[in-house]
């Protein structure tokens, strides 16, 4: 709590920080929405609204490609079939299956506890302290960024003369030009061939990270799986009425 | 301070994890309950990228991250294939009528 009346009075840090706080705004305003919403529908529109702003702060975190795979995967699929679910499940009754006021008033005590808790938690471990005392095993883009920034500014502030001024701007426009062509997807295609160019600053650690070429071929195997069970499951079926057994 | 930092986006994890939990536990609707679980594993995501934003451990989170979300789709589609099934069942997708495996 002491962490958000300090960011409230030390204003809201920049463009990133507007913009954070725009998009967790929204994230959280959805997700209480489709909490608070009976209309199945209604619910689908702001389960979007939240996700959309969840990509969003996946950008704002610099993770590229993840905002990006979020925008497509979840909002441009998940969502939909969610939406199909409920249209191939909607026959007017069921649009609204209202929950009981005693349910409602339960359940949003109980997640009001939780929440407390988890807030207390976050706000009494001291999170810079303990990021520090992890090995400095891998350079995340971020912080390659903030080295690069933090020197480019040096040789900007110490130049003098006309043309180290004119080489540091031209270090500069390289710089932007390539953090434009994105920065993780190279490095997460190659992790996933077991690679790690994230670990390669020393021999050892690039020996002992481990790539992830067994877990996405796992995944590879299980959406096989999951697309031989999903149409086997939603196959076409003789209906039945209820009560009378299995159609089988 | 100022700048947005890691607790900022914990926050916003915490708010969705707890949503979708309320939501599984609260809704009837068989595809309410799904919507929860898309907010759960969002929340759990926004933590991964988070951690692998502001602390020196490289792409571990962001890898998990992509693996978590190939998952929510995978399960999306077996969990309303049961749905569906459910339907064409029992004609309702209230989740309190499907009681007839009670011992």
């Amino acid at each position: 709590m002491t962490y958000l009346l300090e960011q409230a009075a030390n204003g809201i840090g920049g463009t990133d920080g507007l913009l954070f706080w725009v998009f967790a705004i929204l994230s959280c305003v959805g997700a209480v929405a489709v909490v608070a919403t009976q209309n199945i529908v209604r619910m689908a529109f702001w389960l979007v609204v939240s996700l959309g702003s969840v990509a969003a702060l996946f950008f704002l975190m610099h993770a590229d490609f993840l905002g990006a795979a979020q925008l497509l995967i979840y909002v441009g699929g998940t969502v939909v079939l969610l939406v199909f679910g409920v249209m191939l499940t909607a026959s007017g009754h069921t649009i609204k299956v209202q929950t009981s006021p005693a349910e409602t008033l339960l359940g949003g005590g109980v997640g009001l506890l939780l929440l407390c808790v988890l807030i207390f938690a976050i706000s009494t471990v001291n999170w810079a302290d303990i990021s520090q005392q992890i090995p400095a095993a891998g350079d995340s883009p971020a912080i390659v960024d903030a080295r690069e920034d933090a020197s480019l500014a040096e040789s900007l502030s110490v130049a003098t003369t006309p043309e180290a001024k004119a080489t540091a701007e031209k270090a500069l426009a390289a710089v932007e030009a390539r953090r434009q062509a994105g920065r993780t997807i190279r490095q997460l295609g190659l992790s996933f061939y077991g690679l790690r160019p994230d670990h390669m600053n020393s021999s050892a650690n690039a020996a002992s990270a481990p790539g992830y070429l067994l877990p996405f071929e796992i995944i590879s195997v299980h959406l096989l799986v999951v697309l031989i069970g999903a149409a086997y499951l939603a196959r076409a079926k003789r209906r039945v009425t209820p009560g009378s057994g299995t159609d089988l | 301070m100022g700048e947005v930092g890691l607790e900022a986006y914990l926050f916003v994890g915490a708010v969705l994890f707890v949503c979708g939990v309320v939501c599984m536990a609260t809704k009837r609707n068989g595809i309410g309950v799904l919507m929860g679980v898309e907010l759960v594993l969002n929340g759990a995501n926004i933590n991964f990228v988070a951690f692998s934003r502001f602390t020196p451990l490289g792409l571990d989170g962001q890898a998990t991250a992509l693996f978590v979300v190939v998952l929510a789709a995978a399960e999306a589609a077996v969990a309303l294939a049961i749905a569906l099934n459910y339907y064409n069942n029992h004609l309702t997708i209230d989740v309190d009528r499907g009681n007839e495996l009670q011992g």
